[in-house]
């Protein structure tokens, strides 16, 4: 299968939009206007839109706290989740969720998660349905590699090893696991070394190369679906912003941001590779450039208008029934 | 009505519902027993045998035997549910709530409020709990004021056969995820169960004996000995109310206040550590919303706070008594507010 000029421009479209939603949200953090705590993914575009560009809304992701380009890679509504972040009544989690919990199960998001490590074990149950079930979908969590080192990431791994589960564990090497580095925190030199030790199939990949992500994903839902069993995907991603808006990032080297964006950005990569090889132009590409811009200024808007959950929202949603 | 064990009653309840929804699995390690060993299948039927016999019906994409990683286990049993199973997982021990807390506690109890009311986690996780098999500190807690204390999980604990099977049957049948605890002393106790499926239904007390003296409240094992407390002070000449709350949470407070304000004396009994257990919980709520009613102190019989002891005679000394929960009856009366 190859990609047509819907899905390229659908790809550049959700990793756009990524680049975008966080680059608004830095803007507008700085201002004090949101509150929390928010994890930008901006830099790991290619890897969210390279898997989930794989998957439909009967697979089911498990996200991290860095959560909003895995949310909109699987076609979450930038809206709802930028009115989730101002704490909106309307936002996609009624403003009770917030960055770091956005959820839409109608579209297989199982949620951005707040604890790291969190989503593998998650994963397996998403998988374990799909397995009982015999619906053939497949199951996928992206960790990041401070999550590499989490015992349930660990026990996830084995788990759908042993139970030969239709899951696919991402994780995203960004580098960084808050302030420390992951070629000093991960023992083995590299993430996707541990696939061995599962007895599972690893692949380590460009994740500023949208078609090597994409590729490499593919390969692995195809092996889920057939009952192939999991796949460690190591996707290697650089990280724009710090470990959470504010973070003043003494701890990286001068320059290292600024070359990252010159020579690793994977939207200029993208961009690159399709008007080079005449699958799309550069004003196909800007077009959806001013559409996303426009879609994110709008989201923006509303959100500071929106209304705020009150007191008759507080302790409901806590149980189906009580 | 035939007589069947608690074990026996849990057993029929799984069958039950395996039969009736085809989204139910099992699931947990040894939940059958024996999977990849060269001997028989269904070894076990769980470490208790309460899912035993389930293998050979169900088969292994409904009776999940799994590796040992409570983690992966707990979680992929929370995950299943949010996508469309109810899994029943086992803990065993639920001791064993040391290694996967997070998946119970941030994961399952969760998702409903964070995710806008979106998600439904019908998820049962089912524990051991309690003293008496002298299996000391790390097999034998009773860990439900924990779990009572997370906004998002209902928490079971049956004393009896009947309720075992009904409860069972009515959190497997809930929507919200639901901790399940079983104290071990319970296993071989029997009582009349019918043959059939029943629920029954959760935040609703059980009067177990009417009298107008003292209230005593006690759950699980203690429900026994505060009914052995009842007759020795019967014997003595007052007559105790005794209610087993059957659900910490939700929590029937208005049957335990009302019969308070009938009796004026609360005692409660709680196998649980003493600080912020259910007694504590129960004893702060009736002091709030019916003060008025009472005529002596609340009291709590609990063990002391500290592990439980592995030596039998520590052990033993550990555990609530009928004789101590009596004691503690009589204090209250004898602090009789006016009295002389």
């Amino acid at each position: 299968m190859q990609l047509s000029r819907e899905d390229l421009l659908l790809a550049y479209r959700r990793m756009r939009r990524i680049r975008d939603f966080e680059d608004r949200v830095h803007v507008e953090f700085a201002t004090g206007e949101l509150p929390g705590f928010v994890h930008l993914y901006a830099g790991e575009e290619a890897s969210a839109v390279g898997v989930c560009m794989n998957l439909t809304d009967e697979d089911m992701i498990a996200s991290t706290h860095r959560g909003h380009g895995h949310c909109l890679a699987k076609d979450t509504d930038a809206t709802g989740m930028m009115l989730e972040l101002y704490g909106r009544k309307d936002g996609i989690c009624g403003g009770k969720g917030g960055s770091m919990h956005i959820a839409d199960l109608s579209k297989g998001m199982m949620g951005a998660n707040g604890i790291v490590g969190g989503g593998p074990p998650l994963i397996c149950g998403a998988a374990l349905t799909a397995k009982t079930l015999g619906t053939g979908n497949v199951a996928v969590a992206f960790t990041g590699d401070g999550g590499s080192n989490q015992g349930t990431t660990f026990e996830a791994l084995n788990f759908a090893a042993v139970l030969k589960l239709p899951a696919i564990f991402v994780f995203e090497n960004n580098g960084y696991a808050e302030t420390t580095a992951s070629q000093w925190s991960v023992a083995c030199k590299d993430i996707v070394n541990r696939a061995a030790a599962f007895g599972m199939p690893g692949v380590s990949v460009d994740g500023t190369d949208f078609f090597a992500v994409w590729s490499a994903a593919r390969e692995a839902v195809e092996r889920a679906r057939g009952g192939g069993g999991p796949t460690l995907m190591e996707v290697k991603v650089p990280r724009f912003y710090g470990h959470f808006e504010g973070d003043a990032e003494t701890y990286r080297a001068d320059g290292e941001v600024a070359a990252l964006k010159r020579d690793h950005d994977c939207l200029k990569i993208f961009r690159g590779r399709v008007t080079e090889a005449g699958l799309l132009s550069n004003a196909d590409l800007d077009t959806v450039d001013a559409e996303v811009a426009a879609e994110i200024e709008a989201a923006v808007a509303l959100a500071k208008v929106s209304p705020l959950p009150g007191p008759e929202d507080l302790v409901t949603d806590v149980y189906v029934r009580y | 009505m035939p007589k069947k064990t608690f074990k026996q009653a849990l057993n029929e309840a799984h069958f039950h519902e395996m039969r009736r929804d085809p989204r139910v699995i099992v699931m947990g390690e040894d939940i059958s027993g024996g999977i990849g060993a060269s001997g028989e299948m269904d070894a076990w039927g769980g470490s208790e045998g309460v899912t035993k016999g389930l293998y050979p019906e169900f088969g292994p994409s409904r009776v999940v035997d799994t590796p040992l990683s409570e983690s992966a286990i707990i979680g992929a049993a929370v995950g299943a549910a949010t996508t469309g199973l109810r899994p029943v997982a086992d803990l065993m021990f639920a001791d064993f709530l040391g290694v996967c807390f997070d998946q119970i506690f941030n994961q399952a109890a969760k998702f409903r409020y964070m995710f806008g009311g979106k998600a439904v986690t019908p998820v049962v996780i089912r524990g051991m709990i309690g003293a008496g098999f002298r299996t000391a500190a790390q097999h034998s807690q009773c860990l439900y004021p924990i779990f009572t204390h997370i906004p998002g999980l209902k928490v079971v604990i049956p004393s009896n056969p009947y309720d075992a099977k009904g409860l069972l049957i009515q959190a497997i049948r809930d929507d919200d995820p639901v901790i399940f605890l079983e104290h071990k002393l319970l296993y071989g106790v029997t009582g009349e169960v019918p043959d059939g499926a029943y629920t029954v239904p959760f935040g609703e007390a059980k009067v177990l004996r009417e009298g107008g003296d003292v209230t005593i409240v006690a759950l699980a094992l203690m429900v026994q000995v505060a009914l052995d407390a009842a007759e020795l002070l019967s014997k003595r000449g007052i007559e105790a109310t005794v209610i087993d709350p059957r659900t910490t949470s939700p929590l029937d407070l208005d049957t335990i206040v009302e019969s308070v304000e009938e009796t004026g004396h609360l005692v409660i009994v709680d196998e649980s550590s003493p600080r912020c257990n259910i007694a504590t919980d129960i004893a702060a709520q009736v002091a709030d919303v019916a003060f008025h009613a009472l005529k002596g102190p609340i009291k709590m019989v609990t063990p002391p706070h500290t592990p439980v002891p592995f030596s039998p005679s520590l052990e033993d000394l550990y555990l609530p008594s009928a004789e101590r929960v009596a004691a503690a009856v009589e204090a209250s009366l004898r602090t009789r507010k006016g009295a002389a």
